[in-house]
């Protein structure tokens, strides 16, 4: 098996490593979402919710649990949609030429860069997860040992797929723009509504339709029930709300994860193919 | 005998409207060192770019190394070596880092990489330098890593592109140096340039390129010679007079029109015929007002091919002094 992918992703993260503000401002960065928007947001949600009549027998947990898995998938996506731009600068400026024009099949890029971002966003989801229990989000509450290992295995695990997706969707942006400018700007057009309709900050269940309709079809949506699934449980509730997630759920939502990845790769693929670069 | 490493068949390439490369053909024969000489937007590089396969082959045929661009392109990818127009190296990577990241872009075996890295590190001088950041490196500095780069899976062909672009002079002979020293090595040459005197210096073969055309091929003695033994510029006091006493005679094979004068290509040694030709101007009473006598360079060839100068600053300079006629 030819691991020309390693190749690319040595260097990404040599160079993630080497740019010691970009590395330090994408780790602090998810713990300041976690230490200001969190727990600003969860003082005035826990005051509204705790007006609420709890619903019988059904753990309950503050909103700072509630978001935590948010802002997993939120770093996530950001970090995922960003990732491609380094194959922009290289195109433009950099060795782009060199791995073209080498034997290095090409969708060995696409995979390298990747792993490369697949790797940032388990570092980030480390982090959160980290500092977000540190802080009092009650992830794994009353878990065991092993439970704990898998669930922390689990939410990696949809964190991958949800991230590769995403990759493969910046690398195909970042193969077909010439401008890094254009690319910010279609990147920030992607984030606004990929981030607020899903379920990441608040239920979607009070959504209007249409709203609710984009969320069901937003792949966010289904990270972040995966990561609820693995770090909260099955059956919980929260600002009012009552989830409930059986395994087939879950399962459906994994799939459908592996679907948008393959389809995102399959257009990164296409555009890598026909891309010419001199 | 050598066998040609490189052979091209009615090559054409277009972008769009725009006829970039017009149906050029030529061969570059194993082990030499081979230039495209010609002016910015020639076509240069764009059929260096088909040869190494970063753009598709339109039209017309390629082999390189034996394999066809079209047919086995990985084939050709993994025969040559390549040392682009604009320096491709990641700033933020060190020099030793561009080498183990190219060495493992082709699959080289961790040995027999760092190995390599190591002595071509020696070979371009830059061992001392090989945990800096390249941005940290002289423009020369960068250049000679690039050849070192293009260098490291032992390529059968070296393609590179405008290799001196940018450089001080004293660094573009350093530059010259380690390009004949690869070549001396066995590797054969391929090279772009705008710049006369690197075609001159560097090269076996030449061919002159202008508007995607090929319009002249030869060594460089060839070239010049096609010009003549020597080159003479007059300016005198009846120009249509000077023209037609010149071109009756019988050691000037051609006269052609400058600005403000007239070159003459002799047939014989000029400091010989230049005192004849003063003497018949005389007797036509006709007054020499400026004279020079040069041999002809490839700034010459390059104008009597295309009838254009060739703009550029690193040109060579005339080899024989200009000598001033007194003003009667």
């Amino acid at each position: 098996m030819h691991l020309g992918f390693l190749t690319i992703y040595w260097r990404d993260m040599l160079r993630y490593y080497r740019f010691k503000t970009l590395l330090v401002s994408s780790l602090v960065q998810p713990a300041l979402w976690m230490a200001f928007f969190g727990i600003a947001m969860s003082s005035n949600f826990d005051r509204f919710t705790s007006a609420l009549p709890p619903i019988p027998g059904v753990p309950s947990v503050n909103y700072l649990t509630f978001m935590a898995a948010g802002v997993i998938a939120m770093t996530t996506l950001f970090t995922s949609l960003f990732g491609g731009m380094s194959l922009l600068f290289d195109k433009n400026w950099g060795l782009m030429r060199e791995i073209f024009a080498s034997p290095l099949p090409r969708n060995h890029i696409i995979f390298g860069i990747g792993l490369s971002g697949m790797t940032k966003a388990f570092i980030q989801s480390i982090i959160i997860m980290v500092f977000g229990i540190l802080i009092g989000a009650q992830f794994f509450f009353g878990y065991s040992a092993t439970k704990t290992i898998l669930a922390v295995l689990g939410i990696l695990l949809f964190v991958a797929v949800f991230s590769l997706g995403f990759l493969f969707l910046s690398a195909t942006i970042a193969i077909s723009l010439e401008s890094p400018e254009g690319m910010q700007g279609i990147m920030t057009l992607l984030t606004m509504p990929i981030f607020f309709a899903s379920n990441a900050l608040y239920p979607i269940e009070a959504f209007p339709p249409a709203l609710q309709a984009l969320s069901m079809v937003n792949p966010l949506t289904y990270l972040v029930t995966g990561i609820r699934y693995f770090a909260i449980g099955d059956s919980f509730q929260a600002i009012g709300v009552h989830y409930t997630y059986t395994p087939l759920q879950i399962g459906l939502a994994f799939l459908f994860l592996i679907a948008f990845a393959a389809v995102m790769f399959g257009m990164a693929w296409w555009r890598f193919r026909k891309a010419v670069v001199t | 005998m050598s066998e040609p490493i490189i052979s091209v068949r009615d090559l054409y390439h277009r972008y769009g409207d725009f006829t970039a490369v017009d149906g050029i053909q030529f061969e570059v024969m194993e082990g030499e060192i081979f230039s495209f000489l010609g002016p910015n937007g020639a076509g240069k590089s764009t059929a260096i770019n088909v040869l190494i396969t970063l753009l598709p082959l339109q039209e017309g045929s390629a082999t390189v190394a034996g394999y066809d661009v079209a047919e086995d392109p990985q084939k050709v990818r993994e025969s040559i070596g390549i040392v682009f127009q604009d320096v491709t190296l990641d700033r933020d990577m060190t020099c030793r880092e561009i080498l183990e990241f190219h060495g493992n872009l082709y699959g080289m075996p961790n040995a027999e990489r760092k190995q390599r890295i190591d002595d071509l590190l020696a070979l371009v001088q830059l061992e001392h330098k090989q945990d800096s950041l390249t941005k940290q490196l002289s423009g020369g500095m960068k250049r000679r890593l690039e050849i070192a780069r293009g260098l490291m899976t032992r390529p059968r062909v070296l393609f590179l592109d405008e290799p001196t672009i940018g450089l001080d002079p004293q660094t573009r002979m350093r530059m010259w140096e380690y390009i004949k020293a690869v070549n001396k090595e066995g590797t054969t040459i391929f090279l772009t340039t705008h710049y006369m005197d690197e075609a001159d210096n560097l090269s076996d073969r030449i061919s002159i390129i202008d508007k995607g055309k090929i319009i002249a091929t030869g060594t460089a003695a060839e070239l010049k010679n096609t010009l003549g033994e020597d080159l003479i510029y007059l300016e005198t006091s009846d120009m249509p007079g000077t023209r037609a006493i010149l071109s009756a005679m019988e050691m000037v094979k051609e006269v052609s029109q400058k600005s403000k004068g007239l070159v003459a290509m002799l047939d014989g040694d000029g400091s010989k015929i230049l005192p004849r030709i003063i003497e018949a101007l005389a007797a036509g009473g006709i007054r020499v007002a400026v004279v020079n006598l040069k041999k002809p360079s490839m700034d010459d060839v390059f104008v009597h091919y295309t009838g254009r100068e060739l703009r550029d600053e690193g040109s060579e300079k005339p080899s024989t002094a200009i000598t001033r006629a007194g003003r009667r």
